[in-house]
């Protein structure tokens, strides 16, 4: 199949490949790339998995084709933090046991990353609102807001 | 066996109680997981599934050569082709049920596998598979699980295994319920439906296999469990010998069930890989999963009858049961065994019968799901229970607390022969009760309802039992078949020459906390700090027995694994510093990972010792080898013989876990929507070795019990159309249908027979929600006079039977 010369940046590094213009944008990163936090789940854009920071705004990877983000900047949980190093968002996580299986975690981050953002001072019911847009199937959510809730404090310490 | 020795429980603890964070979490959280669609093999190939669009056809024709011709396209493989190199998938049932990785000659229901495409990728793939063209000769289909019985000709799904639909057809009575019937002054009676729904894990199932020429021997990544306990099954369906055959274990995105054994979507990338010879990958999507899973749960018709005294004292509890098991048998009907283990619930109930009959139909078949069919017997009988006190005039309460069975009866061995081995039911109740405000909610429900207002309060009472044995797989079957008696788990323990522990552990993660329990264990018994300590996951090669977790079974069992081989460890740890100490072993105490003599300050450190061990084979005692590592394998703590006669099934589930839920809610009756006011959740899981995760599993399986309460089913229309076939359609909850506290309380009855006292409590959650929930229900619409004997109870039927009702009043 004919293939299309993409370029863009994802997490601050330039690439440009080919690419089957069907190719899914959640394909690309994952398997052209090598990036496999980002996960798959249901590839018809309902459980939000595939959640990505496309320039700054969360973006279901299974929906988009990797053509349609000529040019874009491209933000995966591999941005985020390191082991070593662990993001804010993901040490709340990892204090609030955040996540069981691990499987919705890089979404769950990425919208929390959009979310404090945009609000750096939500209530719980601005998160609830936000974090919804992702299914868990282990947490019950609960621990989940909990640690949105708990890295908008720490941030907002960092900033001060 | 008899009972075993009661344990005596160290109180002291430095580890075992604490809410450490999770050792598996640095990597999750940034992206490093490793699930098994992350693995690259070298030169893999990418496979993709023609599934059934019919729910049972004969397939007359298969023309795959419009794929075949596909630019890269590597394989198209029918079931007659497949069937040449692959014999049927195991089969746990007796007798057994033929099923293929890819069907033979017929389909039994939507989506079962008839071609797999390998190609260069799997976008190619899935373009061959759309080019395949197959003629079907559909077949009468049969989805009422009451037609079972009736079926014959063409709509018997296997004829080798009788004339009609009926799986399995027997009953089974323990005590002596017909006199406990007849003395009964009350007989509740309850027709109860509980629907089809699944675990659905955010990840499906996935493997990865190679078929090495040069050394015969099949390589197969998978995100699986049973490896190490029935894996070598698989090289009996790829008829090979069982050491070609290597499992590698990757961490799985969740399972809760379903991904306890997944053999048909291992054995058909390893048979994919060695015809085509180039490495298989081959990951379930969604629709697959859905429609052609190992994790649709039970899916049964009850008739219910519990005899009682007019005080409430119950008397006896008996069911017919119709399971509609779709269209082959994994497990055989063990979901059966498994809810006859606590078939009588947390009361003293003298006897009870199970009139069982399990169907096919044209439907995925089952496999195991969160309570694997416990949680349904918890349905039912709670239902029930709630029944009778409406019918007698006591509350919800009194009921329970009057039959509880009481602390200074366990060990307690129930009708159907398995032992509970420790409760305190009243306790549990009671902290609930106390924690939900109860009585003051009640107030306000009153008060609510002058107001137009309808809350309810729910309550349920249920066990949950742990730690699974292997009879239950059988005890049911006519013929027991292969009556296995054995279900244990090991592990390896490495101190290295720098004082490191390595453990290793036969059972994957699939989304429990295997490493953090075992690290917290070590470090117990060990006194080894917990950032010393590594663990890993064994394949098969290197496995020893591994059953692997389900029925809540794996940190009691891992306890008992650690606690054998930390215990050898010691011996040598001591062995040797006595002999550098000059001191009596008698007198020296392992305390923060040094060995020293008591009442002095002369020891000697771990690392120290481990260094003497590897590499001062003359400084050691002549009778001690080098090294210092320690292997054990812990059997089931608790497991005798079913009778011949099957009227006592022996022990098989003996720790008891208990929980009340208590779920305030209220309900919008114009909408039928439902909203929680308050949630509370108290476990007893005996010791509790990290009170955050056991938290976490309560939770999460709560959400997931309002699930299968309120939203999900795998809904088969007339034609056998698996309707809900993806998240659209079958609807997981969303953070907006979980309740936004949860309140989780713990009561403490350590078991007497494991290591530290501790119990399962990994299913716990899913296994309460049901009966709580559809009671809370049920006393919100009281004014309506609604019963809820049927789930999900979906808003829109909540406002069909406030519409009934309505109507019915004029």
């Amino acid at each position: 199949m004919e293939q299309v010369q993409l370029t863009l940046t994802v997490n601050g590094t330039r690439y440009s490949r080919p690419v089957e213009p069907r190719c899914l944008l959640s394909d690309f990163i994952r398997h052209d790339l090598g990036l496999t936090g980002t996960h798959v789940g249901c590839e018809h854009g309902v459980c939000g998995m595939c959640t990505v920071l496309i320039d700054g705004q969360t973006a279901r990877t299974c929906l988009t084709f990797a053509v349609q983000v000529d040019g874009a900047e491209i933000t995966t949980v591999e941005a985020l933090g390191t082991p070593a190093k662990l993001h804010p968002l993901q040490q709340a996580f990892w204090e609030k046991h955040g996540l069981q299986c691990g499987y919705c975690t890089p979404a769950m981050l990425l919208t929390a990353v959009e979310l404090l953002s945009n609000n750096p001072n939500p209530t719980r019911s601005e998160i609830g609102e936000a974090m919804s847009a992702n299914l868990c199937r282990c947490t019950g959510y609960q621990t989940i807001v909990d640690a949105v809730e708990s890295a908008a404090a720490a941030m907002k310490g960092e900033a001060r | 066996m008899s009972a075993p020795a009661v344990k005596d429980h160290p109180i002291h603890r430095r580890w075992i109680g604490q809410s450490m964070k999770r050792v598996e979490d640095p990597r999750l959280l940034t992206g490093r997981g490793k699930y098994i669609d992350d693995i690259v093999v070298p030169n893999m190939a990418h496979a993709a599934v023609l599934r059934s669009p019919h729910a049972h056809a004969r397939i007359k024709k298969i023309d795959a050569s419009k794929a075949r011709a596909l630019p890269g396209v590597l394989l198209v493989l029918t079931g007659a082709e497949a069937v040449e190199q692959t014999g049927p998938l195991p089969c746990f049932a007796n007798p057994p049920v033929a099923q293929y990785c890819i069907a033979v000659d017929r389909v039994r229901h939507v989506g079962e596998t008839v071609a797999a495409v390998v190609a260069e990728s799997r976008y190619i793939a899935e373009d061959a598979v759309d080019r395949i063209e197959v003629e079907y000769e559909p077949l009468p289909v049969v989805v009422n699980p009451g037609d079972a019985s009736t079926s014959k000709g063409d709509a018997v799904l296997h004829p080798d295994r009788g004339a009609n639909n009926i799986a399995h057809q027997r009953t089974l009575t323990f005590g002596s319920y017909d006199e406990d019937m007849r003395s009964a002054d009350v007989i509740v009676r309850r027709k109860v439906r509980w629907p089809r729904s699944g675990a659905q894990p955010m990840e499906t199932v996935g493997a990865i296999a190679s078929y090495d020429e040069g050394t015969r021997k099949f390589t197969i990544y998978a995100n699986t469990s049973m490896y190490n306990y029935v894996g070598w099954l698989m090289a009996v369906s790829l008829k090979v010998p069982a050491h070609k055959l290597n499992i590698v274990p990757t961490i799985a995105g969740g399972s809760f069930g379903s991904k306890i054994f997944t053999h048909k979507v291992l054995v058909l990338a390893a048979t994919l890989a060695r015809a085509c010879g180039r490495p298989v990958k081959y990951v379930e999507d969604r629709l697959d999963n859905m429609t052609s899973c190992d994790n649709h749960g039970s899916d049964r018709i009850y008739e219910l009858e519990l005899g009682l005294k007019r005080d409430g004292t119950m008397l006896a509890f008996g069911m017919k049961v119709i399971d509609d098991y779709g269209a082959y048998l994994q497990f055989g009907v063990g979901h059966h065994g498994n809810a006859a283990a606590q078939l009588t619930g947390p009361y003293r109930i003298k006897s009870a019968r199970i009139d069982l009959t399990a169907v096919f139909t044209n439907k995925c078949q089952q496999g195991a799901y969160r309570g694997f069919g416990s949680e349904v017997n918890n349905f039912a009988l709670e239902r029930i229970v709630d029944a009778a006190a409406d019918e007698l005039g006591i509350s919800p309460v009194e009921i329970r607390r009057k039959n509880f069975i009481q602390p200074e009866q366990f060990p307690y061995k129930i009708p159907t022969g398995n032992v509970y081995d420790s409760g305190n039911y009243g306790a549990v109740l009671d902290k609930a009760l106390e924690m939900a405000d109860y009585d003051g909610w009640r107030r306000r429900q009153a008060e609510a309802r002058k107001q137009g207002r309808y809350i309810g309060i729910g309550l349920a009472s249920c066990q949950e039992r742990s730690v699974f044995s292997s009879t239950e797989f059988w005890f049911w079957n006519h013929e027991p078949g292969f009556a296995l008696t054995s279900s244990p788990e090991s592990v390896n323990i490495k101190i290295d020459p720098t004082g490191k522990a390595f453990v290793t552990l036969y059972s994957p993660f699939w989304g429990n906390s295997p490493e953090t329990m075992a690290t917290q264990i070590v470090a117990e018994q060990l006194t080894i700090d917990p950032s010393d300590i590594e663990i890993t996951y064994a394949d098969t090669d290197q496995g020893l027995m591994g059953t692997g977790p389900g029925g809540s079974r794996y940190t009691v069992m891992i306890a008992g694994a650690i606690a054998g081989a930390a215990t050898d460890i010691k011996r040598k740890l001591f062995k040797i510093a006595g002999h550098f100490l000059e001191a009596s072993e008698q007198d020296l105490e392992l305390r923060d990972g040094r060995v020293s003599v008591r009442g002095t300050d002369r020891g000697m450190t771990i690392p120290e010792i481990a260094l003497q061990a590897y590499y001062f084979r003359l400084s050691l005692p002549d009778d001690c080898n080098s090294g210092l590592d320690a292997r054990f394998t812990y059997d089931h703590p608790y497991t005798t013989q079913p009778n011949a006669d099957r009227t006592d099934l022996g022990v098989f589930y003996p720790i008891m876990g208990h929980m009340c839920h208590i779920p305030i809610v209220e309900i919008d009756i114009e909408t039928g929507q439902l909203t929680y006011l308050k949630y509370v959740a108290v476990h007893d899981c005996g010791t509790v070795v990290n009170p955050m995760t056991l938290a976490g599993h309560v939770r999460g399986g709560t959400v997931q019990g309002i699930g299968s309460t309120m939203y999900e089913h795998f809904y088969y229309d007339e034609q056998g159309q698996l309707v809900t076939a993806n998240f659209a359609d079958y609807l997981i909850p969303t953070l907006k249908e979980a309740p936004p506290n949860i309140e989780v309380g713990h009561v403490v009855t350590p078991s007497p027979f494991t290591e530290y006292g501790i119990k399962g409590g990994g299913e716990g959650g899913r296994m309460g929600v049901p009966p709580a929930l559809a009671s809370a229900v049920e006393d919100a619409l009281r004014p309506f006079g609604v019963k809820i004997d049927t789930l999900p109870i979906t808003p829109m039927k909540i406002r069909d039977m406030i519409r009934a009702a309505q109507q019915r009043k004029g």
